[in-house]
């Protein structure tokens, strides 16, 4: 009797202690969980979006990543064809009251370079670049040619402390866990690391000696994982969390009506697209209309690449399947980004059209196709795969619809055929561009695929043209801005307009959503940072 | 889980065999309104299904026939080719009476498919374990424990990641799961059955061993198995929804019922209750009904409760 | 007695030993885990490193070898997500199922004996036969629909509930317990109860036949003859009979309850062992997969080996039995 009168004391302690959240708290419900918060661990979407909060980046973008701006650096410029000069501000401290000086920049760019152990490094951004300190607040970076992307480069790399008081002394040698569980987890951001429970929540607080550009709107930002989408909207509309990320379109329309949610979307920087085998004379995926193999492959044919993208009811889509949540594609990025063509747009619907351009293919008769892709990588990824399969089908070109989980598909995709092909002849699939350029889509999956060269890493259609491929490696090593933005927007004229390298589809377009009285400011980048959340009257 | 309580039921008490004439069981089984209210509602289920081609509006997994442009329609709305969705569409453009109609036959084929293959091996281990004995039974039997020992929804889960989507792999992956029940059920049965006069006269008569086990062992074992069968198939459709929720199992141009609810699901915070809905009652009111009759079965075919 | 118990052993060690090649080999046919880890942007040099830290450039055998010979030692590898001692991982998260298994298993209890032993003691009655068709309902309604339902009822429309995760933890005898709290108890009170409805109506019929059973027996007709109070006659006798097969049934379906929480707590988002299954299958971080499936297979062989001896012990022929065969 007695233990239960304690027990039961005790729950009545608890309920008091945890009363209302203070007005300056946050909870979040966010469908993905970082895996680490070793800065250098994995460059993967939630961890960047949740590391950014504690650690600087020399600079970053805004929300819409139209513009930059320095976090630690306060101003940069090339000053001569492969040199880049950084300065960095003066008087930020880190969370452990320690100064961030050249040394701390240097650590960083050298840990993120030679890391090992961790899943899928920063070694991109720092390949090929030199680092040196100049004085305590300048730093020179050297690259082996002209590299016009570095300030974009220097948007990836977080900085850490280079001896953070809580590991004793140097940070050399430690590990991923030294982070997971606080003691290494010493940025100079505008929040501090309180907890991180796995699969249930990761606690930020706000540091007071932050006086850098971001907002510190919260003095605790809560992020809780709840990667199912109907449950984090229920959570959200029970109260349990003050703001969602990555609200499912089809619950859009009815939150809208909500008047104690307010949704805010924006277009991010990710196109789905469609590849189509180029590259083999006999592709497994695409037979006769009644599902024979051919030896023949109608999609190296521009002309019927191009005719298939005009069969593609991309209003239809947007309407029916994103529910209105998407902007039709018609090249890499959408309107905003550097290096896009004035020119292209969305290919316009025209069954008329398409049939009468593979006539002069001599694919009249059209043939049999199965469209490929993930069902939980990309907003509505299956659903779209199916009503693709559905336009193409009743316009004389029947396509089986095959979905599969990204676990199984991106391995199949990129090299499930023999000798580490591709196995699929049509794929829907994604891309978004960290750089905020087109230049990341072009080399991954419209250059001719080449290991050496880490060329068309993701080409998983094996387009391949030598028009593009010098065009856009003119493009990379020109630093001046606008004749770069008009090489690369030549590039995808040819390798998107001319060709039909690929089929673009539609611009993703990400909703977050909170309580009344919030508003979160939507991000290209698709992240979801506690500090773009602020509250309105 | 109804199963291991129905293996449970039957191994204890071991089943006496039927000696009830067949006019006596369908006096009792009718006895139980619920259960014959049941039975008739399978026999209507089954025969919507099997005749689905001929009665659906539209064929659902014409891919050249369905629309996006008809997706999400409420129910009673026009479709663009004129036919009214009397139930609403899905999120493809389907017409949620034609993809009930086949998701059914799906659904219910893939039960009904996966129980008999599953039976099959089981009757055959089962048989063979009982009526041979020694070393062969005492492997078979740890076989099954081991297998038993693993609940079904994480051996399907595993076996599913591993195979991929698809009808035949989900029966595959059914099969594996239930064979083992049927297995041990019969195996139980029949060492009773085996020390009973008539089989020990069929072997002092020199018949061979074929001839007592599948001629005279096996009838005498049917009644247990048509309870665990029946059991077996509403628990195969209602495992086969959860992995289908859980993203395995069918693929998503033809879709089961479970699959329909689970496409459903993330349209009802968003008030279409209907695409996951009625396919939900549908669901729930076979496998009510399956378990209704198989309920009856059991008190009317297990002797000790007939008092 | 410790030849049969060495002889379970080593029979149990081996299905241990091709539970985990099975298992292993099953996981390894599946996908690329490099593709679902690397960042758009990594070139393929990137890739092949990643590779090469996750021992995937070995074949599979040699792979098998460096699990087994680690596992031997009680590493069952790293997360290739985390990194860190998959093992770990997976133990961090079982209290939250555990408490979630035996909460939902107390709910079963409480609510399914009474049921059944009511509608076991009287048959023909209205209140009796709802009860079982009720029970039949319990068991026919696929347990993720029943989920998704109760979150739209009790969080969204009625606001009584909240919708997902789990409540504050508290440490109570060293364990990290959430439901004495009642911020952890209404947390804990919808995946609990959607867990328990199985195991519900199955300890219902189990009450039930057994009080049906019971009340033919002659010393409960005796107990009549001699005048004792019905009352006295069910909370005593007939409960005393029908508590050691409910119990040992729920005791061998407990595994069955922690299995079947993979779907409950993918739908109320609860922070256990079956969500990171799930999460894990979807991120194929196969260490964690792998040494999930172990913990459960020999988490199973140490139930059957302790049952077997058990057995073996109050029955020498089940012994005798064996060495024979």
């Amino acid at each position: 009797m007695r233990t239960w009168r304690q027990i039961g004391l005790a729950a009545l302690a608890v309920t008091t202690l945890s009363g209302p959240l203070q007005a300056a708290d946050i909870v979040i419900g966010i469908r993905s969980e970082p895996s680490s918060i070793d800065p250098y661990f994995h460059n993967l979407g939630p961890n960047n979006a949740m590391l950014g909060h504690i650690f600087d980046r020399l600079n970053d973008w805004t929300p819409k990543m139209d513009k930059m701006f320095g976090r630690a650096a306060s101003s940069w410029k090339a000053i001569n064809d492969t040199t880049w000069e950084f300065k960095l501000k003066k008087g930020i401290k880190f969370h452990d009251g320690s100064d961030l000086t050249a040394d701390d920049v240097l650590f960083s760019y050298d840990r993120a370079a030679n890391y090992t152990g961790g899943n899928s490094s920063f070694r991109t951004y720092t390949k090929g670049k030199t680092l040196k300190k100049i004085d305590d607040y300048t730093i020179h970076i050297m690259t082996e040619k002209p590299y016009p992307l570095m300030p974009n480069d220097t948007t990836t790399v977080m900085i850490m402390s280079s001896e953070a008081k809580g590991t004793g002394g140097k940070n050399k040698g430690i590990s991923a866990k030294d982070f997971n569980n606080g003691t290494a987890a010493i940025g100079s951001g505008p929040y501090k690391f309180v907890e991180w429970k796995k699969g249930d929540r990761i606690v930020l607080e706000k540091f007071d000696g932050y006086k850098g550009p971001v907002a510190q709107p919260w003095d605790k930002i809560t992020f809780k994982f709840i990667k199912s989408e109907p449950a984090r909207v229920a959570a959200l509309m029970a109260g349990d969390v003050d703001a969602i990320d990555n609200v499912p379109t089809s619950d859009v329309e009815r939150l809208k009506k909500n008047p104690k949610i307010s949704l805010s979307s924006g277009v991010s920087n990710r196109v789905i697209y469609l590849h189509m085998d180029q590259f083999r004379d006999s592709s497994p995926f695409v037979t006769t209309k009644d599902g024979k193999p051919m030896n023949k492959n109608p999609l190296k044919n521009p002309k019927v690449r191009k005719a298939l993208s005009m069969m593609i009811n991309r209003k239809a889509i947007v309407e029916r399947v994103m529910e209105g949540i998407a902007i039709p594609a018609g090249q890499l990025l959408p309107e905003g980004f550097f290096g896009r063509s004035g020119k292209m747009q969305a290919e316009k619907f025209d069954p008329k059209g398409a049939k009468k351009l593979l006539k002069e293919a001599g694919w009249g008769d059209g043939f049999g196709l199965t469209i490929h892709g993930p069902n939980d990588r990309y907003i509505n990824d299956a659903k779209i795969c199916e009503a693709i399969g559905q336009m193409l089908s009743a316009q004389g070109i029947p396509t089986k619809v095959v979905t599969m989980p990204k676990n199984v598909f991106f391995k199949r995709a990129s090299k499930g055929a023999e000798g580490g092909l591709p196995e699929f002849s049509f794929v829907l699939v994604g891309w978004g561009s960290g750089t905020g350029e087109p230049s990341s889509p072009l080399k991954s999956l419209l250059a001719t695929h080449d290991k050496s060269k880490g060329m068309g890493a993701s080409n998983r259609g094996r387009h391949s043209d030598p028009r593009v491929n010098k065009v856009l490696n003119e493009a990379l090593a020109t630093v001046d801005d606008s004749k770069r933005g008009a090489l690369l927007a030549k590039a995808t004229e040819i390798a998107i307009g001319e060709n039909t390298g690929i089929i673009p589809l539609h611009y993703q377009v990400n909703t977050w959503a909170t309580r009344k009285g919030l508003k979160f400011d939507p991000r290209a980048d698709e992240r979801t940072t506690g500090y773009d959340y602020t509250p309105v009257k | 889980m109804t199963t291991a309580e129905n293996n449970m039921e039957s191994e204890e008490k071991g089943y006496e065999g039927v000696q009830t004439p067949l006019r006596r069981f369908l006096s009792d089984f009718c006895e139980a309104k619920l259960a014959v209210v049941g039975f008739f509602t399978i026999l209507a289920i089954a025969l919507v299904a099997i005749m689905a081609p001929f009665i659906a509006p539209t064929d659902p997994y014409d891919l050249a026939t369905v629309s996006v442009l008809d997706s999400r329609l409420a129910p009673g709305e026009a479709m663009m080719n004129g036919t009214t969705a009397h139930l609403g569409t899905d999120g493809a453009g389907r017409d949620m009476v034609s993809a009930m109609i086949y998701g059914l036959r799906i659904s219910l084929g893939v039960g009904i498919g996966s129980g008999l293959i599953a039976m099959l091996i089981g009757i055959s281990f089962g048989l063979l374990s009982a009526y041979a004995g020694g070393k062969i039974d005492s492997i078979f039997m740890r076989i099954v424990d081991i297998q038993l020992s693993f609940p079904a929804i994480l051996v399907a889960l595993v076996l599913l990641v591993t195979l991929g989507k698809g009808v035949d792999k989900t029966i595959i992956a059914l099969v594996v799961v239930q064979w083992a029940y049927y297995a041990r059920t019969i195996r139980g049965t029949a060492l009773v059955e085996r020390r009973r006069e008539y089989i020990e006269s069929a072997v002092c008569l020199g018949l061979s061993k074929n001839r007592i086990m599948f001629r005279h062992l096996l009838p005498n074992c049917l009644a247990p198995m048509i309870v665990v069968g029946t059991m077996q198939i509403a628990h195969a459709i209602s495992l086969e929804a959860t992995l289908s929720f859980l993203g395995l199992g069918m693929p998503q141009t033809e879709p089961s019922l479970g699959r329909l609810i689970s496409n459903g699901f993330e349209y009802i915070l968003s008030g279409k209750y209907w695409i996951s809905v009625y396919p939900g009652i549908a669901l729930l009111v076979t496998i009510v009904s399956i378990n209704l009759v198989g309920d009856r079965l059991r008190d009317v075919l297990n002797p000790r409760l007939q008092k | 007695m410790s030849v049969f118990i060495i002889r379970r052993l080593m029979q149990s060690a081996l299905v241990v030993v091709i539970m985990s090649f099975i298992v292993f080999s099953g996981v390894f046919l599946v996908g690329d885990p490099v593709e679902i880890l690397v960042s758009d942007d990594a070139d393929q040099e990137e890739r092949e490193m990643m590779i090469k830290s996750m021992g995937l450039d070995k074949p599979f055998l040699v792979q098998y070898g460096i699990f087994i010979s680690k596992a031997i030692r009680g590493d069952l590898g790293d997360s290739f997500v985390f990194q860190e001692p998959a093992l770990l991982l997976i133990l961090d998260r079982m209290p939250a199922t555990m408490e979630l298994a035996v909460v939902a298993l107390l709910i079963a209890i409480v609510f399914g004996i009474p049921l059944g032993v009511w509608a076991g003691l009287k048959p023909e009655s209205l209140a009796s036969k709802s009860i079982m068709t009720g029970s039949i309902l319990g068991f026919s309604l696929p347990t993720f629909w029943v989920g998704i339902m109760m979150i739209l009822l009790f969080a969204v429309v009625l606001g009584w509930l909240p919708s997902t995760g789990r409540g504050d933890v508290q440490i109570i005898l060293g364990m990290p317990i959430s439901v004495f709290s009642w911020d952890g108890f209404s947390h804990v009170l919808m995946p609990a109860v959607n867990l328990a409805l199985f195991k519900l109506s199955m300890v219902i019929r189990l009450a039930r036949a057994g009080t049906r059973e019971v009340m033919h027996q002659d010393y409960i007709k005796f107990a009549r003859a001699k005048g004792l109070k019905e009352q006295r006659i069910i909370l005593v006798h007939v409960l005393k009979n029908i508590l050691i097969p409910v119990v040992t049934v729920l005791g061998l379906e407990f595994g069955g309850l922690v299995a079947f929480s993979v779907v409950t707590e993918t739908v109320f988002a609860w922070p256990g062992m079956g969500k990171l299954l799930i999460d894990s299958i979807g991120l194929l971080d196969r260490p964690i997969i792998v040494a999930y499936l172990m913990i459960i297979v020999f988490l199973f062989v140490l139930i059957n080996l302790l049952v077997d001896i058990c057995y073996s012990i109050l029955d020498p022929r089940v012994r005798l039995q064996d060495i024979k065969s």
